[in-house]
């Protein structure tokens, strides 16, 4: 059963219609549709293709959101190895909106954080949808920091619609927590890679991100803002978030003008949901190909490497 | 446009609004409603001399009652790319940022200087939360840079006096950006062994709040200030549960631990000038080093060889004080 979006309505009338067929003919026996289904199949496939040929950035986001989307866990089941997670801040509590913990990738021994938004209504609440709290942004500086003291490579999956904007997480110093995560990253003398899989939704995600590559899914996005949130406050009206999206500059490719993103995984045709498993294996090559251009940097390098990379970040426009 | 709506008209608003300035003389206190005449609140640093609320202070008045004399050096920042994004939501981005110019007299929303606190030698950065809410851009960014960077070079503290309502949405993923740009200029600060206090004034929010403002090495709060990462309306849509009092406010961080001090406006100069000495390894403040010495005084010891600057910024000679009873 694929989850439709609503742009993709016709797309789901032509690929039910087939479906229909399908199914009279296997009660009717001695009918013959196939031609006719075929017909409808390749219509869809067009429309399909179409579609997603220039997603608005706006669409962009509802394919990043989309629930059916590989998430943090799937990337750790698929790519890694041994995965031993590793739990809590050491003062509060567990924050299981974060997954963290040492894998191997290949042979080699690395730390993984990555936000988990999880899979049903269960697991979702769970994770919090994927919205951290301060626990897990300092668990995220512990594992960082294990990582620095034995030379492992940290390697972050940032899928967040933001940090979780709640009484306690305020209480127990939301600001001071991702302030400390982000600096971590840019302290660690290890090399540091990240993907943004889906939604990099601002602090939440800019603390796990401020690593030596970033590489965006093709369909990802990554903004200061949710276009929602912006559409509120600037256009005073949450309705208008399409115009807020365009404006915002939030697919990877703006971001890639931008000097942001680093390099872009292509998605499978009609978004990374539709070929899960292709999907993966192009984040796991890109994954070990950003790896593979800092290995045999010295920790002083791979420090200055990263701090030069931000500090250099705006210096050109969109047009460059 | 012609000749009457260039020349007369503004004339003859002149003439206008000239006659509005007895009114102009005071200002009503948001807290108390009490009337407070301009200069009175001037000189306590806008606070309010009834009930003691801290109204919006800009940089540069902050800086003129901080820095000894009044007297400080502007930190040149560079400029950024102007309009990055090309953005616009009703307002175009540029035409927004004119407005906040002309309303402010400003350039952007961060103000760097250098001078003397009590004869402390200090960076000081101050964000302004009228131009477009102290919001941070590319150029608030440079300025920390700039600011960390000039501390550095000349190994003095950084003061950092943080007011903003978050990043600046029409710049975009690069304004975002400024929270790992401006962390490394905390780490440049760090490495150096320079002290790296912040003060945060009303409201502090967002990014910048998860970014620079929470990294000092003290954490100072004026009174009341509004301190946080999601702001209490976003709070109460999300989880539907209304707050507790006080909540995010500068005693409710220091109860729960997030900070070292609240410390009144009128009282900061002093606190901030012990707190960079201890941290700088230098003698105790005196207190006639305050004021500037009073002309007649050095006209009274001429016989006083005079000091190498140089040497005095290394080790101010405390000036033999009035002995107060």
């Amino acid at each position: 059963m694929t989850n439709y979006l609503d742009f993709e309505k016709p797309l789901a009338e032509i690929e039910g219609k087939a479906e229909e067929l399908r199914a009279l003919a296997r009660q009717s026996e001695g009918m013959d549709v196939e031609d006719e289904a075929k017909a409808l199949d390749k219509k869809a496939a067009d429309m399909l293709a179409d579609m997603y040929k220039s997603l608005t950035p706006w669409r962009k986001c509802q394919v990043a959101r989309h629930p059916d989307r590989p998430h943090c866990r799937d990337y750790i089941d698929a790519l890694f190895t041994e995965f031993t997670p590793l739990a809590g801040d050491r003062n509060f509590a567990d924050d299981l909106a974060v997954m963290g913990g040492m894998a191997r990738l290949g042979d080699r021994p690395v730390v993984l954080i990555g936000h988990e938004k999880g899979h049903d209504t269960k697991s979702r609440i769970e994770r919090n949808f994927g919205m951290a709290r301060p626990e897990g942004y300092r668990k995220a500086v512990r594992l960082m920091q294990l990582a620095d003291r034995f030379n492992l490579p940290v390697i972050t999956l940032v899928d967040t619609a933001g940090a979780y904007p709640g009484k306690g997480a305020e209480e127990r110093g939301q600001s001071e927590a991702i302030a400390r995560s982000t600096e971590a990253c840019l302290s660690i003398g290890v090399p540091l890679v990240s993907v943004i899989i889906g939604e990099g939704g601002s602090g939440g995600a800019v603390a796990f991100a401020s690593a030596n590559r970033v590489a965006m899914l093709e369909h990802s996005v990554y903004s200061v803002i949710s276009p929602e949130g912006c559409a509120s406050i600037l256009w005073k009206d949450s309705e208008k978030m399409r115009e807020a999206a365009e404006a915002l500059r939030l697919t990877a490719q703006d971001l890639t003008k931008l000097g942001v993103c680093d390099r872009i995984i292509p998605e499978p045709l009609g978004g990374a949901h539709r070929a899960r498993p292709d999907t993966i294996t192009r984040v796991g090559t890109v994954i070990e190909e950003m790896l593979g251009e800092l290995s045999g940097m010295s920790r002083k390098d791979l420090i200055a490497n990263r701090r030069r990379k931000f500090l250099d970040i705006g210096s050109k426009g969109l047009a460059a | 446009m012609n000749w009457i709506t260039n020349y007369v008209r503004p004339r003859i608003n002149s003439i206008f609004s000239r006659r509005e300035v007895p009114e102009n003389l005071w200002t009503k206190c948001d807290e108390c409603g009490q009337m407070l005449f301009h200069r009175e609140l001037a000189e306590n640093l806008n606070v309010c001399t009834n009930c003691g609320h801290h109204m919006h202070i800009s940089p540069r008045k902050r800086f003129e009652a901080l820095f000894d004399g009044g007297v400080f050096g502007k930190v040149a920042v560079p400029a950024p790319l102007a309009d990055p994004l090309h953005f616009r939501d009703q307002k175009k981005y540029p035409d927004r940022m004119k407005a906040a110019q002309k309303g402010t007299g400003e350039e952007e929303a961060m103000l760097v200087a250098e001078g003397e606190i009590g004869r402390t030698p200090i960076v000081a950065a101050a964000q302004d939360f009228s131009f477009m809410g102290g919001s941070m851009g590319m150029y608030v960014g440079n300025a920390i840079i700039a600011a960390a960077e000039r501390a550095v070079a000349t190994h003095r503290p950084l003061i950092l006096f943080s007011a903003a309502g978050g990043a600046r949405m029409q710049e975009g993923i690069l304004s975002l950006m400024q929270m790992p740009r401006t962390t490394v200029a905390v780490q440049m600060l760090k490495e150096a062994g320079l002290p790296y206090i912040v003060v945060l004034t009303h409201p502090t929010t967002g990014g910048v709040t998860a970014s620079y403002a929470m990294l000092g090495d003290v954490q100072i709060a004026e009174p009341n200030a509004l301190i946080c990462f999601a702001g209490p309306r976003v709070i109460e849509q999300t989880i539907r549960e209304t707050l507790p009092d006080g909540f995010q406010r500068a005693e409710y961080l220091l109860d729960h631990g997030m900070l070292d001090r609240v410390t009144p406006r009128t009282k900061l100069r002093e606190e901030l000038i012990t707190i960079t000495r201890m941290l700088m390894g230098l003698p105790p403040a005196v207190l006639a080093d305050l004021p500037p010495p009073a002309p007649t005084e050095s006209d009274a010891e001429p016989a006083q060889p005079v000091m190498d600057p140089a040497e005095k910024s290394a080790e101010p000679a405390p000036v033999v004080p009035p002995v107060k009873s």
